[in-house]
């Protein structure tokens, strides 16, 4: 019985539950996250192999300094143009989350999600490819479709589910869909659009088109099996995707120890897989212009996909559904000690001498008009639940190209059953 | 013409598809440089070359959700799960992905793809390489289910669904791969060569989703299977010498209700076959419908012939099988009322 004498000088197993460093009501406590300055971080070339970058896992490109300062080799050197859309696009996709947030409180719809704090991880990258790349975005990249210039007026028909909703009414508010703007349509689901934007690259591969596909997901559905077939569908095929991981900290509730963070960060992952992995400062826009810009062009000359882990912070709810003071520090938002991805970029325009604290306001103002005139419009559509919505037989069409007898049958019945609810 | 097997068939319905629309890739388990464990994509790689036809990593889930994407892509994928009790790995790929793109789009989007998967027992393939699952399939809306009993048919109804613009899920009864079998697992199995419907042409021809065939007109009494227990049934009613119309469904959904209705008009009459389990299976669909639509023309209760709910057992296969004995009794039954 020897093996029962050595067991009996081990401590009984101990189960490890993962718990985040501060809760409601405790001082908040950031002090595990490592900020490298700025610049610091070595720019590769585009072809370098994965094995040979892999301290970009674990590191994080950042460009803009603490004092607003373009540095470094990931500077991406862009024009007053291309940054004055920047600014303006992530202020116009924050104008709309504070409307739209406060129309779901109005009643005018049942459900909305604000990207408040991750702005840069949707516009930089929508900025960085091209426009006929495909995006296969997770539900807070509407700042994608802003920059891509889809009019706000239909984004909120989507939301008030109206009459003039392009998708007629069925899909959860804020689940998107654009063909024209190479937006695939958002899924409730999580994850399942990794393996989807393998697929499409892969197609693009097959037909030697030269357009590639971007994908993203949060850093709490990396621990999807979806997620992992991604990657190694990505990498088997050298496929020309980019893996975007927006880590905001929280999956709702669940922190990020959930997904596995205390052990590695999620650019790591890559490493397993033989993948290009680069972990960005997500509230840094030119960071991550710079990044997927560097990833685009790799993916772009056959030299594959890259994972890119946008280290950021989900600055509100989950969504309108969430109370985030019920588990987590109030302050934390306000403590994050990569700032905020709009001031920061307002204070380097400025630092430039290509903006000012003014023309800031004067465009706030702006934008904060343009949303309401866009509330305006489609509120002539409806909002949810006042009665114009799409007529009944919509509810059956598209579930198939052709309409079979079972739904035409069930057709015919939802509508005799409108005329003895509502027979005005 | 050409006497062709099952996987010959299917074979010559993928040849012929990969050769009119450049659009169609393939991809699976084993399926490229190999072709397939059962065969059924020989040859096709080295004839259409490696980035139409090849290899998976054993990921289902990977398998189906790249077929979305390039399906978005605009490519018509038709992607091989090597049996049908692999594909949960991949089931939320194909039901709340691939079936629903076309609707929460709006039409921006489709799924035009045809998921093949060998599928049904009486191969010794234990728990884990003889289920029937289509009735998960069926409960989905935005899938169409088919699945052919016969090499012609295999054939006809593989090419309608490789250009149907839905997502197909395709179930190849692997028993009948190469005859038709009538249940006597004793016996040798007639090989389809010797058979009418092992006659396929070799060039493209479409059997339309959503029509049945009538493989046996009668007056008595209207069976309803598919797959594998349409010979079955066959088999057993030749036996009882019984006047039975037996109907092959070919597709679940959408399922040819007119010709279940006008045969059970005519007999009044109804058995339904099929090898899944019993509980919420298929049959319990076509029970209802019958029930639901035919009532008045009912002289005895309607029948369900199935496998037992249990795991398909290994040593104990064909005591699971619903085979001649358990289908001769349920005909006893509702021939004596």
């Amino acid at each position: 019985m020897s093996g029962e004498s050595a067991k009996s000088n081990l401590p009984p197993l101990s189960l490890h539950v993962p718990e985040p460093r501060s809760r409601p009501g405790d001082p908040v406590d950031f002090s595990d996250i490592v900020v490298p300055e700025a610049g610091k971080q070595p720019r590769p070339a585009e072809n370098t192999a994965p094995k040979d970058m892999t301290d970009l896992s674990y590191d994080l490109v950042r460009v803009l300094n603490e004092d607003g300062k373009a540095v470094g080799p990931w500077d991406p050197k862009l024009t007053e143009k291309q940054l004055l859309k920047m600014l303006r696009d992530m202020a116009l996709t924050r104008a709309f989350d504070e409307r739209l947030y406060r129309a779901q409180r109005q009643g005018k719809t049942s459900f909305y999600m604000k990207s408040r704090g991750e702005e840069a991880t949707s516009i930089a990258p929508a900025m960085a490819l091209d426009s006929e790349d495909m995006v296969f975005p997770s539900y807070r990249q509407q700042g994608i479709l802003i920059s891509r210039g889809y009019p706000l007026v239909e984004m909120v028909n989507q939301i008030y589910s109206n009459k003039g909703d392009k998708l007629k009414g069925r899909q959860l508010p804020i689940m998107y869909c654009s063909r024209r703007l190479n937006f695939f349509t958002i899924s409730g689901n999580l994850a399942t659009q990794y393996p989807q934007a393998v697929g499409w690259a892969m197609a693009s591969a097959i037909k030697g088109d030269s357009r590639i596909a971007a994908v993203w997901c949060g850093e709490g559905s990396t621990a999807e099996s979806d997620f992992h077939a991604a990657m190694t569908f990505g990498t088997v095929y050298n496929a020309p995707c980019i893996f975007n991981v927006v880590n905001n900290q929280w999956a709702i509730s669940s922190f990020s120890g959930f997904a596995g963070a205390e052990r590695t960060t999620f650019a790591a992952r890559a490493i397993g897989y033989g993948m290009a992995g680069l972990r960005v400062d997500g509230n840094d826009a030119l960071a991550v212009y710079a990044a997927t810009q560097w990833a685009a062009h790799r993916a772009r000359t056959n030299q594959g996909p890259t994972l890119i882990e946008h280290f950021t912070y989900r600055a509100e709810g989950h969504s309108t559904s969430d109370d985030p003071s019920a588990y987590r520090s109030a302050d934390e938002a306000v403590e994050w000690p990569l700032g905020d991805p709009i001031e920061r970029l307002t204070t380097h325009m400025i630092g430039l001498g290509i903006w000012d604290e003014e023309r800031q306001a004067a465009m706030d103002e702006e934008l904060a008009n343009e949303v309401k005139a866009a509330t305006k419009e489609a509120e002539k559509n409806g909002i949810l639940g006042h009665g114009l919505h799409q007529p009944f037989e919509t509810m059956f069409e598209d579930v198939f190209e052709e309409l079979p007898w079972h739904l035409r049958e069930q057709s015919e019945q939802a509508i005799r059953e409108r005329e003895i609810k509502w027979p005005e | 013409m050409a006497r062709m097997n099952m996987i010959q068939a299917i074979n010559s319905a993928l040849d012929n598809m990969m050769e009119r629309d450049e659009n169609v890739v393939m991809m699976g388990e084993d399926i490229g440089y190999f072709g397939g464990v059962f065969r059924a994509t020989a040859g096709l790689q080295e004839k259409y070359g490696k980035t139409r036809v090849f290899d998976t990593p054993i990921s289902e889930c990977g398998i189906i959700g790249a077929a979305v994407g390039m399906g978005a892509y605009g490519l018509r994928p038709v992607p091989e799960i090597q049996f049908a009790d692999y594909i949960y790995p991949g089931i939320d790929q194909l039901i709340s992905e691939a079936a629903r793109l076309r609707y929460r789009s709006a039409g921006e989007f489709i799924a035009p793809m045809t998921v093949r998967s060998p599928f049904g027992g009486g191969i010794f393939g234990g728990q884990t390489h003889s289920q029937s699952p289509e009735s998960m399939f069926t409960h989905v809306s935005g899938l169409k289910t088919v699945i052919p009993s016969t090499p012609y048919d295999a054939k006809g109804l593989l090419i309608a669904s490789i250009e149907d613009n839905d997502p197909v899920i395709f179930f190849e009864p692997k028993r009948i791969y190469n005859g038709p079998f009538d249940g006597y697992y004793d016996r040798p199995v007639e090989p389809w060569s010797k058979h009418d419907a092992g006659e396929v042409p070799e060039d493209y021809y479409r059997i339309e989703l959503g029509k049945a065939n009538i493989v046996r007109e009668g007056a008595d009494l209207t069976v309803l299977a598919y797959g594998t227990m349409v010979h079955v049934a066959l088999g057993v009613i030749k036996e009882h010498g019984i006047d039975a119309e037996v109907i092959d469904l070919r597709t679940l959904v959408p399922l040819d209700i007119e010709t279940i209705e006008k045969s059970i008009e005519k007999t009044g009459r109804c058995l339904i076959v099929h090898e899944a389990t019993r509980t919420s299976g298929f049959g319990a669909e076509l029970s209802a419908l019958v029930q639901e639509r035919c009532f008045y023309h009912l002289e005895a209760p309607i029948e369900r012939v199935t496998g037992f709910d249990t795991p398909y057992p290994h040593s104990l296969e064909w005591a699971y099988f619903p085979g001649p004995v358990r289908i001769g009794e349920a005909l006893d039954k509702i021939m004596k009322d």
